[in-house]
């Protein structure tokens, strides 16, 4: 048997606060599924994400890092997703540049009341870190045992 | 050029227009000439322009304006787009400053000449297009064209973006090719994920961290960087295959996005010859084609295209679900 199969992403999601966060809380409640290994951290706005952030959870052990805001247009405070996407897109630009899989990071735009959509994103989003396999780019040496 | 530059500085200095000078003296050695502090028009007599002045001064203002009165400072062509985007970011103020544009025919690399074999050289003179070099073996000659820094390859042109008083022969100079600017980033873009990642891999290990690249840049002037932050993760070296490396360069160019000049300091001042401004020109290339043609420092007024936004930009989806080569 494969070592590999034993494989279980670590997904790190930044959530916003007025939009996604509540999303992933109403997928709960609806009972609708999502895997396990998604860890959330409620940020207050999508564009709280700093890009050291997303490169840190790397480092750290993460296999994937995802970002979820409110569509656009939809900021609690007007604008803030419209700079978090152009960020976002120049830094995944950057990786795919230095030659790290980019499919390891995305975005994603879901509300507070689009309980399914949270729950497929996360599905698909953890089917392709299975499929991509165990970050070894990104990680830190001293962080693995 | 020299002389006639001290003269007029000298000048100003009498006439009591500015209480300070900013430009260049000699280093260690002919060909390592530094950025200086002048207080005085007498202080100017070791004032030198030459060949080897590519030090780029703008971000020397933050720290070396004159409390009181105007202080002058010399840039070259590139140098003040530099001096605009420090004026967008208010990290300078132009009323204390009294700007002299200098003219530029490029600068050279010591250690491309050396490259051509020419070793001991003691002195190096112009002459038209040519350099003549005086070594202790005898005289040697070589095109100036062959042995320019990395920099002046993609110079932006020899006009001046901003100045109070011109000296300058070749103002209206267009530069020849600028075209050539993105050709080894596409050259990147064209290789393989795994053919990148070595190449990086390749390059980045060689950093040892000394933080030149941050240090001279003027676009990196914030008061407390994160680099130095012991928290953030990436205030030291760390093992040659680890990420941190790329961590850094990557936060590093990224700080910048939007707003370097693409002056070229960071590859220049690189001890470890690291083409640093492959990751600039990145970010400069993908803003061109995502958010349109964008030059940082052009004019002090712009806004920057990450504090700017339009609600049709692409998502970043676009990047994450294209095709992996
Ligand atoms: S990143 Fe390099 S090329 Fe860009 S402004 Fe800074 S020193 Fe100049
Ligand atoms: S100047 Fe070169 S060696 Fe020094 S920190 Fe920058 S990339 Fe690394
Ligand atoms: S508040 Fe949700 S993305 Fe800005």
């Amino acid at each position: 048997m494969q070592v590999n199969s034993e494989f279980k992403p670590k997904i790190v999601a930044f959530c916003c606060n007025w939009c996604s966060y509540a999303g992933a809380d109403l997928a709960g409640s609806s009972r609708l599924s999502y895997p396990a290994d998604v860890k959330i951290i409620k940020v207050p706005c999508s564009c709280r994400v700093n890009p050291l952030f997303v490169l840190r959870a790397f480092e750290k052990g993460a296999d994937g890092v995802i970002i979820c805001g409110c569509h656009p247009g939809d900021c609690h405070y007007s604008t803030g997703n419209y700079y978090a996407r152009r960020r976002m897109t120049l830094l995944f630009s950057m990786l795919d540049y230095l030659g790290i899989e980019k499919g390891r990071t995305r975005v994603e735009w879901v509300s507070a009341a689009e309980g399914v959509k949270f729950s497929t994103v996360m599905n698909n989003f953890v089917s392709k870190i299975y499929q991509l396999g165990e970050n070894v780019k990104l990680g830190d040496l001293r962080c693995r045992k | 050029m020299q002389e006639v530059i001290k003269k007029r500085v000298k000048e100003l200095f009498d006439n009591n227009t500015i209480v300070r000078a900013i430009g260049w003296e000699n280093g260690e050695f002919f060909y390592d000439h530094t950025p200086a502090v002048f207080d005085s028009a007498a202080d100017m007599d070791v004032f030198v322009y030459d060949n080897f002045c590519a030090s780029n001064l703008s971000k020397y203002l933050i720290n070396h304006c004159a409390p009181e009165g105007k202080t002058l400072v010399l840039l070259k062509p590139c140098d003040t787009y530099s001096f605009n985007q420090l004026l967008t970011e208010h990290r300078i103020n132009k009323d204390n400053i009294y700007i002299i544009g200098i003219g530029c025919d490029g600068m050279v690399d010591i250690d491309k000449i050396r490259a051509l074999g020419i070793k001991g050289i003691t002195k190096i003179t112009q002459n038209g297009d040519e350099l003549v070099i005086d070594t202790m073996y005898g005289e040697k000659k070589c095109k100036k064209a062959d042995v320019l820094l990395e920099k002046c390859l993609s110079c932006k042109g020899k006009k001046h973006m901003i100045y109070d008083e011109l000296i300058s022969e070749n103002e209206d100079e267009m530069p020849q090719d600028a075209s050539k600017r993105f050709d080894l980033v596409n050259e990147l873009e064209n290789m393989t994920s795994e053919e990148r990642f070595a190449f990086w891999q390749n390059e980045l290990s060689k950093c040892i961290r000394c933080n030149a690249c941050r240090n001279i840049c003027p676009a990196c002037s914030c008061r407390k960087c994160v680099f130095d932050n012991s928290a953030s993760g990436v205030a030291s070296k760390a093992n040659a295959d680890s990420f941190e490396e790329k961590m850094f360069h990557i936060i590093r160019a990224f700080h910048v996005a939007g707003r370097c000049t693409d002056c070229g300091e960071c590859t220049r001042v690189c001890p470890q010859g690291i083409p640093l401004h492959l990751l600039n020109r990145k970010f400069i290339k993908d803003i061109n084609t995502l958010y349109g043609e964008y030059q940082a420092g052009e004019t002090a007024d712009q806004r920057g295209p990450l504090t700017d936004y339009t609600q049709q930009d692409v998502e970043p989806t676009f990047i994450s679900d294209k095709e992996v080569k």
